[in-house]
C-alpha cells in the first residue's frame, strides 16, 4: 500500500522542472502532471522511449513473440502463446469499445461466440458446407460488425447504465440461445449443436490446402504465427482508426457526448461505429478459436471470459492499446500459472515480494523491516504450531494431490502452517478472517496499518497455501476479481493508460 | 365445456406461478432502484447478495437442525431464518459500500461499474471456493407432516400451496414496509432528497455517508430475504446469483430505475412473461426460450420507453 494518495504531487513543488505551458486544449493540471512524472534522470530515458514510434514498439514486439516458438519447442508453451495472442486481440476490440467510445459493453464475447459459431456453421460437417477461410473470414467480420451494429441500435439514446443491462442480457441470450439451438423453434432444426457444440470444424486453409493444427502430435506453430498476423494487421488497423478523424471523434464524445453532439458530431452514429469495430475484432478473433479447437461450445463465451477479458483491457490502461495487449499477457499468463498448483504456490511469494518492494519503495527501512518480521513472524508461528501439536504442520497444503501421491517439497514448508488434516471450519473462517483483515488495513494508518500487515500476510500465505491452492478454478477467478477491484480504487488508468482528469 | 376448464385451470396456475415469481424478482429488483435512486450506480453485485443470504438461510436451518429435525416450530424457523439472511446481507451491503465503491463516489462514472463487476465476481467464486459448487436444497419437503407444500387453498382444480403464499405475502409486507420507511420516516426523506439533488441535500444538513449506508441496508436486507424466499422452492447454487441479478436488474429498468412502485411492477411483468413464455410458447419447450421472450420486451421498452414503466425521463442539463 502506498504511502501517497493517487492525487497527491510526486515530490515537493520546488524540485519540479519548471512547468511549460500548456498545449491548447490540454488542462494545465494534466500538463503539470506530466511533469511530474519521475525524477529527472528517469525522466529524461522515459521521455526517450516516448519518441520511439510507435511501430517500431509493435515490430520489436512481434518480432520477440516469433522467437517463442525458437526457444520452446514444447506444445504447451506454443499453444499458451496462441492463447494469449487471441486475448491479445480480443483486449484490443474491447479497447475500441471501453477505452475510445467509453461505453461499457456487457455483451462483447458474445460477438467472439458469434464469430466461431458462424465459422463453424460454414466450415464444418454440421451442415456440410466447407467454405474457403479466406471467403468465410470476409463474412464473419461483416456478420460480427452487422451483429453490433444491430445490438447497438435500440442501445443509441442510452446512456451507460442502460448499455449494461441491454449487453449482460444480450450476452445471457446468446448463451440460451446456443445451448437450446439444438432445438430451435420454427422447425429449425439443430443450428447450433446445443450444450454438445459443434464438432468437427475445419482448421484454417489457404486457398483450399488445410493448415494442420497439429504437427507429430504436437502444437502446429502455424497457426501461432497466422494469430500473430491477425494481430498486426488488427493492431495497425485500429490504430489507423484511432488517428483518423473518427477516432479523435470517439474519444471527444466519451469524455463528453453532450458537447460533442453541439460541435456537430454524429454521437449515436459514432457509438454505433464502435460497438461495431469491437464486434467485428471479437467476430474474427472468433474465427481463429474455433479453428484451432476444431469445436466450439456454449460456454466457452460466457461471464467468466467477459471479466477477464475486462480485466485485461483495465489492467493495461484503457484507450491505451500497447497497454492493453500488455495487460492481456500479464493475465493470460497468470491464470495459466495459477491453474497448476505448484507454479501457483511461487506466483503468490513472488507479488507479495513485489508488492511490498512497490508499496515501500521510498521508506525501504520500513519495508525491510516488515518483510523481516514477517520472516520471523512465520518461523514462530510454525515452531508455535509444531509444538502443540506436530500434525498443525505435518501437512502439504492444498497443493498436495494425495489420490495421485504427487506432493512436492516446497521451501516454504518450514515456514507456513499446513495442517495435515485441515478442519472444516478452518477454511471458511481464515478465508473470511484474512477478507476482514485486509479490509482493516485499508482503513487503519500509519503504523497500526503496518504493524498489522505482518500478520495478515502471514494469514493470506496459510490461506493460500491451504484453502485456495486446492481449488485452483474459483481461485483463479477470486483473484481476477480483486485485482478488478483494487485496480479502479488504486490505479484506474492502469498500467499504461494516460490518466483522465473529470474537469467540473 | 372441458378444455375451456382446462384452459382455465393452467391460466390460473400459470398466473400463480408467475405471481410467486415476480414477487422475488420485485424484491431483488427494489435493491437495484434503491441504491441507484441514491447513488446513480447499477450495483452488479447485488444479484450475488442475494444467492449469499439464500446461503446465510440454509447454514441458519442447518444450525437449528436441519428441516427433518427442527428444534422449533417450522414457522418460527422461517422467521428466523429470513431475519438471519437479512441481517447477514445487511452487512454484507455495507461492506461492499464501503470498501467498494465509497472510494469511487466521485471517479468517473464506468469506474465504480467495473468496480461492481469486480465485486460480483469475487463474491460468486469466494462462495464457490468455499462452500463448492453443488445445489444446496433447503429439503423443506421433509418437515414433519410437509406442511408447506401439501396443503393450501384451491381456485377450480388448481393447487396453490402454502408456501407460495408465503412467498407473495412476504413480499407484499416487506414491500408495505419499504414503503412506510421511505415516505414516512426522516430516514426516507433524506433519501429521497438525495436521490434528488445529491449536493443540496448535503447543503440542507443531510449526513450523505449515512444516507448511503442505509440505502444499502435497505436494500442488501431485501436481497436476504429475497434469497431465502426463493431458496425454499427451489435449490440454490452458486451461479445463481448472476441469473437472478440479471432478471431483477432487467425488472428494475423495466419498471423504471430509480422508482420504487416501478421496480415492483417491474418485477411482476418479469413473473408473468417468464411464467407465461413458459406455458404458453408452442410447442413443448417454453421453458427454453424465456430469456427470449424478457430480451424482447427489454427491447421494446428501451426502443418506446426508455425512462421505464415508471421512471422519470432523464433529463441532461448542460
Amino acid at each position: 500500500m502506498s504511502d501517497t494518495t493517487p492525487h497527491a504531487p510526486l515530490g515537493p513543488e520546488g524540485e519540479n522542472p519548471p512547468v511549460t505551458s500548456p498545449a491548447i486544449g490540454q488542462d494545465e493540471w494534466v500538463a503539470r502532471h506530466l511533469d511530474r512524472r519521475l525524477p529527472p534522470r528517469l525522466g529524461k530515458v522515459e521521455e526517450r522511449l516516448r519518441q520511439v514510434p510507435w511501430w517500431a514498439w509493435l515490430t520489436l514486439f512481434i518480432g520477440a513473440a516469433c522467437m517463442l516458438p525458437v526457444f520452446s519447442s514444447s506444445g504447451y508453451v506454443r499453444r499458451i502463446g496462441f492463447d494469449t495472442v487471441l486475448y491479445m486481440m480480443l483486449a484490443l476490440g474491447l479497447n475500441v469499445v471501453v477505452g475510445w467510445g467509453g461505453l461499457l459493453d456487457l455483451g462483447y464475447v458474445a460477438f467472439y461466440g458469434i464469430g466461431a459459431y458462424t465459422y463453424a456453421l460454414l466450415a464444418s460437417d454440421h451442415y456440410d458446407i466447407h467454405l474457403w477461410s479466406v471467403v468465410v473470414i470476409p463474412i464473419v467480420v461483416v456478420i460480427g460488425a452487422a451483429a453490433g451494429f444491430l445490438l447497438g441500435l435500440p442501445s443509441r439514446r442510452l446512456s451507460g447504465d442502460y448499455l449494461a443491462i441491454v449487453t449482460l442480457f444480450f450476452l445471457q441470450l446468446f448463451q440460451t440461445l446456443t445451448v437450446n439451438g439444438d432445438q430451435f423453434f420454427f422447425d429449425l432444426g439443430n443450428v447450433t449443436g446445443g450444450a454438445n457444440g459443434i464438432l468437427n470444424v475445419d482448421p484454417l486453409d489457404f486457398f483450399g490446402r488445410e493448415i494442420a493444427v497439429q504437427h507429430n502430435g504436437v502444437f502446429a506453430v502455424d497457426y501461432y504465427f497466422i494469430a500473430l498476423g491477425f494481430f498486426a494487421v488488427v493492431f495497425v488497423a485500429l490504430r489507423f482508426v484511432n488517428l483518423s478523424r473518427t477516432g479523435r471523434a470517439w474519444r471527444s464524445q466519451r469524455e463528453d457526448p453532450l458537447a460533442a453532439e453541439v460541435m456537430g458530431m454524429p454521437v449515436n452514429w459514432l457509438k454505433l461505429l464502435s460497438f461495431a469495430f469491437g464486434a467485428a475484432v471479437a467476430a474474427l478473433t472468433g474465427v481463429l478459436f474455433a479453428s484451432l479447437n476444431a469445436s466450439v461450445f456454449p460456454l466457452s463465451f460466457y461471464f467468466v471470459l467477459l471479466i477477464t477479458v475486462y480485466t485485461m483491457v483495465i489492467l493495461g490502461g484503457q484507450g491505451s492499446q500497447a497497454g492493453v495487449v500488455l495487460g492481456a499477457i500479464i493475465i493470460s499468463v497468470l491464470l495459466e500459472l495459477l491453474r497448476d498448483p505448484a507454479h501457483a504456490r511461487d506466483v503468490f511469494y513472488v507479488c507479495v515480494a513485489a508488492g511490498l518492494v512497490l508499496a515501500f519503495w521510498r521508506r525501504w527501512k520500513v519495508g525491510l523491516g516488515v518483510a523481516g518480521g514477517l520472516v520471523a513472524f512465520g518461523f514462530v508461528v510454525h515452531a508455535i504450531a509444531q509444538a502443540i501439536d506436530t500434525s498443525w504442520t505435518a501437512g502439504s497444503g492444498g497443493a498436495c494431490d494425495p489420490t495421485a501421491g504427487t506432493c512436492p517439497s516446497n521451501w516454504v514448508d518450514v515456514w507456513v502452517a499446513l495442517p495435515d488434516d485441515l478442519a472444516s471450519w478452518i477454511a471458511p473462517v481464515s478465508y473470511i478472517g484474512l477478507i476482514v483483515a485486509a479490509l482493516t488495513l485499508t482503513v487503519l494508518t500509519g503504523w497500526w496499518r503496518i504493524v498489522l500487515l505482518v500478520p495478515t500476510l502471514y494469514l493470506a500465505a496459510f490461506v493460500w497455501e491451504n484453502v485456495m491452492l486446492a481449488k485452483p478454478e474459483p481461485t483463479r477467478y477470486i483473484v481476477i476479481g480483486v485485482i478488478l477491484i483494487s485496480l479502479m480504487i488504486l490505479r484506474p488508468n492502469g498500467l499504461l493508460g494516460e490518466r483522465r482528469v473529470e474537469i467540473v | 365445456m372441458l378444455i375451456a376448464s382446462a384452459a382455465t385451470d393452467k391460466f390460473i396456475a400459470l398466473t400463480v406461478d408467475g405471481l410467486t415469481l415476480g414477487s422475488v424478482y420485485a424484491l431483488i429488483a427494489l435493491g437495484y432502484t434503491l441504491v441507484y435512486g441514491v447513488l446513480k450506480l447499477l450495483n452488479f453485485a447485488h444479484g450475488d447478495v442475494v444467492m449469499i443470504g439464500s446461503y446465510i438461510g440454509f447454514g441458519m436451518l442447518r444450525l437449528l437442525g436441519g428441516s427433518n429435525d427442527l428444534v422449533i416450530p417450522w414457522v418460527l424457523a422461517l422467521i428466523v431464518i429470513t431475519l438471519t439472511a437479512m441481517a447477514g446481507c445487511a452487512g454484507l451491503g455495507v461492506a461492499i459500500e464501503r470498501f467498494a465503491y465509497r472510494p469511487l463516489r466521485d471517479a468517473p462514472r464506468i469506474a465504480p461499474l467495473i468496480s461492481a463487476l469486480g465485486v460480483s465476481f469475487f463474491l460468486a467464486y469466494s462462495m464457490q471456493l468455499l462452500f463448492g459448487a453443488q445445489y444446496r436444497d433447503y429439503d423443506l419437503f421433509s418437515l414433519p407432516g410437509n406442511p408447506l407444500f401439501l396443503n393450501g387453498f384451491r381456485i377450480d382444480n388448481v393447487q396453490i400451496s402454502v408456501v407460495r403464499i408465503i412467498i407473495v405475502v412476504s413480499a407484499i409486507v416487506l414491500c408495505i414496509a419499504l414503503w412506510f420507511l421511505v415516505n414516512r420516516t426522516r430516514t426516507g426523506k433524506a433519501m429521497k432528497a438525495t436521490s434528488y439533488d445529491r449536493e443540496a441535500a448535503a447543503m440542507m444538513g443531510i449526513n450523505i455517508d449515512r444516507v448511503i449506508v442505509f440505502t444499502f441496508v435497505l436494500g442488501s436486507s431485501l436481497a436476504g430475504a429475497a434469497g431465502v424466499l426463493f431458496a425454499i422452492r427451489v435449490p440454490t447454487q452458486v451461479s445463481l446469483g448472476f441469473i437472478l441479478g440479471l432478471k431483477g436488474f432487467t425488472a428494475a429498468v423495466i419498471g423504471g430505475i430509480g422508482s420504487i412502485p416501478g421496480a415492483m411492477a417491474g418485477g411482476l411483468i418479469l413473473g408473468f412473461a417468464e411464467s407465461y413464455a413458459a406455458g404458453y410458447w408452442p410447442g413443448s419447450a417454453g421453458t427454453r426460450w424465456t430469456d427470449l421472450v424478457i430480451f424482447s420486451i427489454l427491447i421494446l421498452f428501451m426502443i418506446f420507453r426508455p425512462q421505464g414503466l415508471l421512471g422519470r425521463p432523464d433529463i441532461k442539463k448542460v
